[in-house]
């Protein structure tokens, strides 16, 4: 090598850090930056027009049809949000402190509930929606088969039912990221602990919700956070069991399958849209960051480190 | 452990314990029933005709009966999805752990003007969804002219692998000891001989995590392929699979033939591997 050993210490550095950084540069940074750019232009399909201000934003709030789409579609994603909070990450905690106590078959069940954590969205979104077909599929063909036909029902098929189905397809989905999150967090609780808990009380309740819960604290953090992001870029489960118009009728029209019809148009091709596109792009961002980086914060804040 | 328990039980007495304990294995058993009957019913359902399928879904099939199975391998794009699917997976995550690894070594290994800057830029990316600069990107590959080709995505998955990969493997990295690589520059061997030599072989196991972390989402993804990919020949097993799903709407045997076909590789590297399945996957969760 060339030079003195710290030059040439320093071309080696560059040597290692430079393409990994300038790739994220061009394909993280850029496109990032980018979106909030392209928010504020007109577009006529892919060739970018005239500066338009807020022009595009105003659109997508304040504009009909789009306000009421808008806020159909980001209603259902709160919806989706707290409904996977209870099922997803309630039942993912009761089931990491089942699976805590190593019981025999402890092993086989948190392999098993982890199983389909490892599965595409494309496949667990088709194998409900087949599950779930009003007369051939298989929760239907169980109802009558147990003489209780009257709970047969069009599950995709009816506003009151399309959105909660989706909702169980996507916790039998995930349930397992947020069990073998917690359960690695209980395992961390030093066993001292445990024992000076055992001394003082009987109730399993007060075990719970005085020492494993607020122990497992980081635990929660990343679960919650991770959850929320997830909920508000919601897009496979949709697109694969109701189609991109969140049928029947907007009843499981979510932010993901509204942004993707505004900037690329929906089945027919038509309603090509980037500006509005980006615009609503732009604001799902600020406000995942927003409420994420709060939720972070917040939950951080209560942490006790052992 | 033992005496823990012991005195546990002790207190308790053995029959509330085993209550307890009884109610946690029936939760653990109902709950392993439902993970696993999805896939046992489209197992069985691949094999069955579809009389067999809406009169008996729960019946055991005829595991001889490949005519499903045969359908898909002779009637269908299946395997050229699944080569598909490899290439694009195989070619990120090489990609991924090399500048992964070259990124994560220069600010792990050296102190330097601005490591901890690089090392936030890199974490920016950790938790921004990049589903949401789609239209930027989408005009990025229009305009390098690889719209519509593997490289594509190959690109992408490599930018939304970096920052995770980066993010684990500096950690590890930076608790490597420092003996061995002193010794080898006091025998006077360059920065990049021991980097190779010395330090790389150390660096495998967080590999192996960070490579098991990016291949689950690459080889699932669905949202970029359905962006950039529009020529059928060069679909990935996810995205072929819509298409399959649209064609044989009434032959119920071969759609569940193709969820399985689909599934089967991850679920038995899965099986195989699971210890490191589920460490890979929750490494960014579980510090």
């Amino acid at each position: 090598m060339p030079g003195s050993p710290l030059v040439s210490r320093r071309l080696w550095i560059s040597v290692l850090i430079v393409p990994p950084l300038a790739f994220v540069a061009l394909f993280v940074v850029y496109p990032i930056i980018s979106a909030f750019a392209y928010a504020f232009f007109h577009w006529n399909g892919l060739a970018r027009g005239e500066f338009v201000g807020f022009a595009n934003f105003y659109k997508v709030l304040f504009t009909q049809p789009y306000a009421d789409w808008t806020v159909n579609a980001f209603l259902h994603n709160v919806w989706v949000f707290f409904a996977l909070m209870v099922l997803q990450n309630g039942l993912g905690f009761l089931l990491a402190y089942c699976l805590w106590r190593e019981l025999p078959g402890a092993a086989f069940h948190r392999i098993s509930v982890f199983l389909p954590v490892v599965l595409s969205t494309i496949i667990v979104g088709f194998l409900w929606k087949l599950f779930l077909h009003p007369l051939f599929g298989v929760v239907n063909i169980s109802f009558r088969g147990l003489g209780l036909g009257g709970l047969a029902q069009p599950w995709l098929g009816q506003e009151s039912t399309a959105l909660w189905s989706l909702i169980i397809a996507n916790a039998w989905h995930m349930v397992g990221f947020p069990t073998l999150v917690f359960l690695a967090g209980m395992q961390r609780i030093p066993g001292e602990i445990l024992d000076a808990v055992r001394m003082e009380t009987e109730s399993e309740w007060t075990k719970i919700t005085k020492i494993v819960w607020p122990l497992v604290a980081p635990s929660a953090t990343v679960v919650f956070t991770l959850l929320f992001v997830g909920s508000f870029n919601w897009f496979e489960i949709p697109y694969v069991m109701v189609g991109l118009e969140g049928s029947p009728h907007g009843a499981t029209d979510v932010l993901g399958l509204y942004f993707y019809r505004t900037a690329f148009g929906n089945m027919s091709g038509s309603g090509q849209d980037f500006g509005a596109g980006s615009a609503l792009a732009v604001l799902i961002f600020v406000f995942i960051a927003l409420v994420a980086g709060v939720i972070t914060f917040k939950l951080r804040a209560r942490e006790i480190q052992i | 452990m033992s005496a823990a328990s012991q005195s546990y039980y002790d207190r308790r007495g053995m029959l509330a314990t085993l209550g307890k304990d009884g109610l946690i294995q029936i939760i653990l058993i109902l709950n392993t029933v439902v993970m696993l009957a999805p896939i046992v019913i489209m197992l069985f359902a691949a094999f069955k005709t579809n009389a067999q399928i809406f009169q008996s879904p729960f019946g055991l099939p005829d595991f001889s009966n490949f005519a499903n199975i045969t359908k898909i391998w002779s009637q269908t794009n299946f395997l050229r999805y699944l080569l598909n699917s490899v290439i694009v997976t195989g070619a990120s995550i090489v990609v991924i752990l090399t500048l992964g690894t070259m990124a994560a070594y220069a600010v792990g290994r050296y102190k330097f003007r601005g490591s901890s800057f690089v090392l936030m830029f890199f974490l920016a990316g950790l938790t921004l969804p990049l589903k949401l600069a789609i239209i930027p990107l989408f005009i990025l590959m229009r305009d390098l002219g690889i719209l519509n080709t593997q490289l594509s995505l190959i690109v992408i998955y490599v930018a939304m692998g970096l920052p995770t990969t980066v993010f684990i493997m500096t950690g590890f990295i930076a608790t490597l000891p420092n003996e061995l690589e002193d010794a080898a520059r006091m025998d006077g061997a360059s920065e990049p001989r021991i980097m190779w030599s010395i330090m790389l072989p150390l660096v495998r196991p967080a590999m192996v995590i960070a490579g098991i972390q990016n291949v689950v989402p690459i080889w699932n993804d669905f949202f970029f392929p359905l962006i950039f990919i529009q020529k059928d020949n060069l679909k990935t097993l996810p995205q072929g699979l819509t298409t399959f799903m649209g064609e044989y709407t009434t032959d119920w045997g071969v759609l569940f033939a193709g969820l399985l076909l689909s599934s089967a590789p991850v679920i038995i590297v899965y099986i195989i591997l699971s210890r490191q399945f589920i460490n890979g996957m929750t490494a960014g969760a579980v510090k």
